[in-house]
C-alpha cells in the first residue's frame, strides 16, 4: 500500500490546527507530546506555528493499562511538563492512533499534573482498530492497513513512514 | 544457595528480586538510575502517585529497626499506589514462636506480591526469595553485614545527578568499612559504573582483609585517601563497635577520621559529601560540613524514594513476565 507523504500531510495538519487555535480561542495553547513520536510530531507542528507555542512531552509508561501482561517498558525517559497545566490548554498528540488506550493514559496522567482548560487530541495518522471511545479532533491522514499490519514513524530528521 | 546475582534475574536478564548489586551488568544498573529518574521527575508533581503497582500488595518485613529506610519503602511503595502492610517482626508472631518459614507461607496465603525485607543475618533476603513461592518479589533492604543495594543504587543516582556521571569519578569511602553493608554495595556499584578509582578510608582494625579483592583502595589516612577525591562518603559509626575494642573512643576517631572543613579541604573543592544517615554530628561529621554548601545528605533520602520505587517496579515487572509466559505456556 502506498503511505502518505509526510511532508504534505504534516504542512495540512498545522494549517488545520492553526484554524482550530483560532476558532476555538484557544489562549497561550501547550503542545503535548507522547513520547516518542508524537514529541517530534509536536516539534514540527511548533515549528509550523512559527515557534510561538511551548511543546512539552509526556512518557505514559508508568500510566499504561498493559503493566499486568507486558511488564514496564525498558527505557522510561520520564515526562517532562512545565510545572503546572492547571487552567492551561492543551493540544496533546500523538504520531499514530489505533486502540486509544495510549489517549487514554496520556490523560490520566496529565490530569495528575492539574486540571487543564481543555484538551484537544490531535494524530498524525488514524489506522482505525478503536477499542476505546476516543476519537481525534484533527487527523492527518486515515489508513486502512491489512490485519496484522502496523505503520511506525521514525525520525525526528527526517520523518519517515514504514509498515512493519 | 545459588549465586545471588543469578537469583535475582530472570532467563532473559530482567530483574525478578533485588537482593545485591554485586554482579549486575552496567546496562542493568544504568536502567534502574534511568527509571529512578524519572520516578523523581513525578515526585514533583501537584499528584505524587503513579499507577503503575494499584492492586498489588507490599509488605515490609523488617526483623531489624530501622524507621527511615522503612518509611521510604513505604512511601514508595504507596506512590506507585500499591497496597503496603507494615509487619513489625520483632513484636509479633515470630516472638510467640512462630518460624520464619510460616511468618512467610501467612503472608503468602495473604496473596503478597512483594516483600521487603531486612534482617541482621547476612544472606537472609536471598534465602527468602529462594523458599517463597514463584511470583512474589524479594527487595533486600539490608541484611547484615552483606548488602544493602537500594542504598547504594540511591548513593550512585546522587553522585549521577550531581557529579553528572560515575565514570571517571574518584570517590572515597570513610568510617566502619568491615560492618558496613552499605559499603560493600557501594563498591560494587561504583565500580561496575565505571568509577576511577574507589578508596575506603578508615582505621586497619574497620577495613576488610579482602577489601583490594572487592576492587577498593585502602587508606589509613584522610589527608592522603581524600586527594583529588570527587565524592566523599560518610557511614555512620556504629557506637555498638566501640565495645569491641575495635576503636579507642568517639573522640579519637572523630580527631583521625571525622570530616571537618578542614579535612574536607584535602578532596577537589567541588567534591560533594554524602552519608547514608542517621548522621552523629561531632562522631563521623562535623555540623559545619553536614549542613555545608557542598553537603547533598539530604537530596540523597529524595532520591531514595525514587530509587525504591524504580527497583520495586522492575522487580514486580519482572515476576510479571514470568508469570504471562508461565499462563502462555
Amino acid at each position: 500500500m502506498n503511505l502518505p507523504d509526510i511532508e504534505q500531510v504534516c504542512h495540512r495538519l498545522a494549517g488545520d490546527l492553526q484554524e482550530m487555535i483560532r476558532n476555538e480561542g484557544l489562549e497561550d495553547p501547550l503542545l503535548v507530546g507522547i513520547r516518542t513520536g508524537g514529541v517530534w510530531v509536536a516539534e514540527r507542528l511548533q515549528k509550523a506555528l512559527n515557534g510561538s507555542s511551548e511543546v512539552a512531552s509526556l512518557d505514559i509508561s508508568f500510566y499504561r493499562d498493559d503493566f499486568t501482561r507486558h511488564g514496564l517498558h525498558p527505557k522510561v525517559q520520564g515526562s517532562e511538563l512545565p510545572d503546572t497545566v492547571e487552567d492551561r490548554h492543551i493540544i496533546l498528540i500523538d504520531d499514530v492512533i489505533m486502540s486509544g488506550r495510549t489517549i487514554r493514559a496520556a490523560m490520566n496522567e496529565l490530569f495528575d499534573y492539574g486540571r487543564p482548560a481543555s484538551i484537544h487530541l490531535i494524530c498524525l495518522l488514524d489506522i482505525g482498530r478503536r477499542e476505546l471511545p476516543v476519537q481525534p479532533d484533527l487527523c492527518g491522514a486515515r489508513l486502512t492497513l491489512e490485519e496484522g499490519q502496523l505503520v511506525k514513524l521514525s525520525g525526528p530528521e527526517p520523518l519517515e513512514l514504514s509498515l512493519a | 544457595m545459588t549465586d545471588p546475582s543469578k537469583v535475582q534475574l530472570t532467563e532473559d536478564g530482567r530483574l525478578k528480586h533485588f537482593l545485591t548489586t554485586e554482579g549486575l551488568s552496567k546496562d542493568l544498573l544504568t536502567e534502574i538510575l534511568d527509571t529512578a529518574d524519572s520516578f523523581i521527575s513525578t515526585q514533583e508533581r501537584a499528584v505524587k502517585t503513579v499507577p503503575l503497582l494499584r492492586g498489588k500488595t507490599v509488605v515490609n518485613l523488617f526483623f531489624e529497626n530501622s524507621t527511615r529506610t522503612r518509611s521510604t519503602f513505604e512511601l514508595a511503595a504507596k506512590r506507585l499506589s500499591a497496597d503496603i502492610l507494615n509487619l513489625d517482626i520483632a513484636r509479633s508472631a515470630t516472638s510467640k514462636g512462630e518460624t520464619l518459614m510460616d511468618t512467610l507461607w501467612n503472608l503468602e496465603a495473604m496473596y503478597s506480591d512483594m516483600f521487603v525485607v531486612r534482617h541482621a543475618d547476612s544472606g537472609a533476603a536471598h534465602f527468602i526469595a529462594e523458599q517463597v513461592t514463584p511470583n512474589v518479589a524479594i527487595i533486600n533492604a539490608g541484611d547484615g553485614r552483606h548488602a544493602h543495594p537500594t542504598q547504594a543504587m540511591l548513593d550512585m543516582l546522587t553522585i549521577r545527578r550531581h557529579k553528572d556521571s560515575i565514570e571517571g569519578k574518584v570517590v572515597a569511602i570513610v568510617g566502619d568499612i568491615l560492618h558496613s553493608r552499605v559499603a560493600r554495595s557501594q563498591i560494587y556499584a561504583l565500580r561496575t559504573l565505571g568509577a576511577a578509582e574507589v578508596r575506603v578510608i578508615g582505621p586497619g582494625t574497620l577495613l576488610p582483609r579482602d577489601i583490594e579483592g572487592m576492587g577498593a583502595k585502602p587508606f589509613y589516612d584522610m589527608k592522603q585517601g581524600l586527594a583529588d577525591c570527587d565524592v566523599v562518603i560518610m557511614l555512620r559509626l556504629q557506637k555498638e563497635r566501640m565495645q569491641n575494642a575495635l576503636l579507642p573512643s568517639e573522640s579519637e576517631f572523630f580527631k583521625l577520621y571525622g570530616l571537618t572543613e578542614e579535612k574536607l579541604a584535602f578532596a577537589r573543592p567541588d567534591a560533594i559529601v554524602m552519608h547514608p544517615g542517621p548522621i552523629n554530628r561531632g562522631v563521623e561529621i562535623e555540623s559545619a560540613v553536614a549542613d555545608g554548601n557542598q553537603s547533598v545528605i539530604l537530596n540523597q533520602v529524595s532520591y531514595g524514594i525514587a530509587v525504591r520505587m524504580a527497583v520495586m517496579a522492575m522487580a514486580m515487572s519482572g515476576q510479571q513476565t514470568l508469570i504471562n509466559s508461565e499462563e502462555n505456556a
